[in-house]
């Protein structure tokens, strides 16, 4: 990986730590209002399903968990094992495609039309 | 006053401590004590120095756990219970018990381009650079390094990646892209970017904790990190 794709990493891993600290803020202040009023989990699914902003929201945050954490992983597994090279750059890819996946498989789940 | 019980590596790499008992004295510093051990009690110890007075660099090592300069390092200051344990730098190949092969560390200043590149001749006048200006103030934040290798050797990210350039290199590098006169700064800012340059730097700031001219190489990179960014985004780079 060239020094120059490292350097747009590194940005986008601080600007997805921005939008992190926003979405995590509003997911907690969200989720404690809704166990604090002893909402069921059908009642949660009946206000959130066919929500476009709110869909949009946790896409969002999904999309920024997946661009943040598999460049930091990356920094983690290259200084723990001394590991470089296009193996991990690969596996990083792969887990954060995944992470996408995953995400984007719940958020249609909670917020899109119907059931997963 | 008690004798100070003093431990000293001893050895390369593989080594280990060897005791000495030191008489304790007023003012006294931690390279006195090694030089009392030298000179009195064993003088196949290897160790370096020159100037004794915090200018040169060359007397670090690792007090008590802690890299410091140890010309200008009181026992009173770092000697709990009048015990002192005497190691050389982190992060550098052991030569002989304190003496550490300082090649890498300044083989990393080159990598980084820390030799200044101008375009003006001796037969040009003096460049007025302002002492006011913002740029002038960077690069006086940073310029007083001596090389001693303290913050290279507190740095945790050295450790775990040995191509990290490094805080000293990247704070002479910041100097440098601060220096209006300079004419490599495009050059000198792709030599610092990415993985084994100052973005992989993590902010412990024990650089800046460490350095014992009271110098932020933090603060350098931090710099160093924006102004690469902006370079790369702007296609400087």
């Amino acid at each position: 990986m060239s020094p120059r794709t490292q350097v747009l990493l590194w940005g986008a891993q601080r600007i997805s730590a921005m939008v992190l600290a926003l979405c995590v803020l509003v997911h907690l202040v969200t989720m404690i209002y809704a166990v604090r009023s002893g909402l069921s989990a059908a009642e949660i699914l009946g206000r959130t399903q066919g929500s476009a902003a709110w869909f949009a929201f946790y896409s969002l945050f999904v999309i920024a968990v997946a661009v943040h954490a598999p460049i930091g992983l990356r920094t983690i597994l290259s200084e723990m094992f001394d590991w470089r090279g296009r193996g991990l750059d690969l596996l990083s890819g792969i887990i954060g495609v995944g992470l996408a996946l995953w995400g984007m498989r719940a958020v249609y789940a909670v917020f899109g039309g119907g059931g997963a | 006053m008690e004798n100070l019980q003093v431990k000293i590596w001893r050895g390369g790499e593989e080594g280990g401590y060897q005791e000495f008992s030191v008489p304790r004295q007023e003012s006294q510093t931690v390279l006195d004590v090694v030089t009392y051990v030298q000179r009195k009690c064993d003088p196949t110890l290897a160790y370096r120095f020159a100037c004794r007075v915090g200018v040169c660099g060359s007397c670090a090592m690792t007090v008590n756990g802690q890299s410091r300069w140890t010309c200008r390092t009181h026992v009173s200051k770092v000697a709990a219970d009048n015990k002192l344990e005497i190691a050389p730098l982190r992060n550098l190949p052991v030569i002989k018990d304190l003496v550490t092969d300082m090649r890498e560390f300044f083989d990393k200043w080159a990598k980084a381009r820390g030799r200044f590149t101008g375009s003006k001749t001796r037969k040009d006048g003096f460049a007025a650079v302002s002492p006011e200006s913002k740029e002038r103030k960077r690069v006086d934040a940073g310029i007083e390094c001596i090389g001693c290798g303290v913050c290279y050797s507190a740095c945790d990210v050295v450790t775990w990646n040995k191509d990290y350039l490094g805080p000293a290199a990247l704070n002479r590098a910041w100097t440098l892209v601060n220096d209006v006169r300079d004419t490599a700064r495009a050059e000198r800012l792709a030599a610092v970017a990415g993985d084994a340059g100052c973005h992989a730097c993590h902010t412990h700031i024990s650089c800046t904790e460490r350095c014992p001219k009271g110098l932020s190489p933090t603060a350098g990179i931090a710099g160093l990190k924006r102004a690469v960014l902006t370079a790369t985004l702007s296609g400087e780079i």
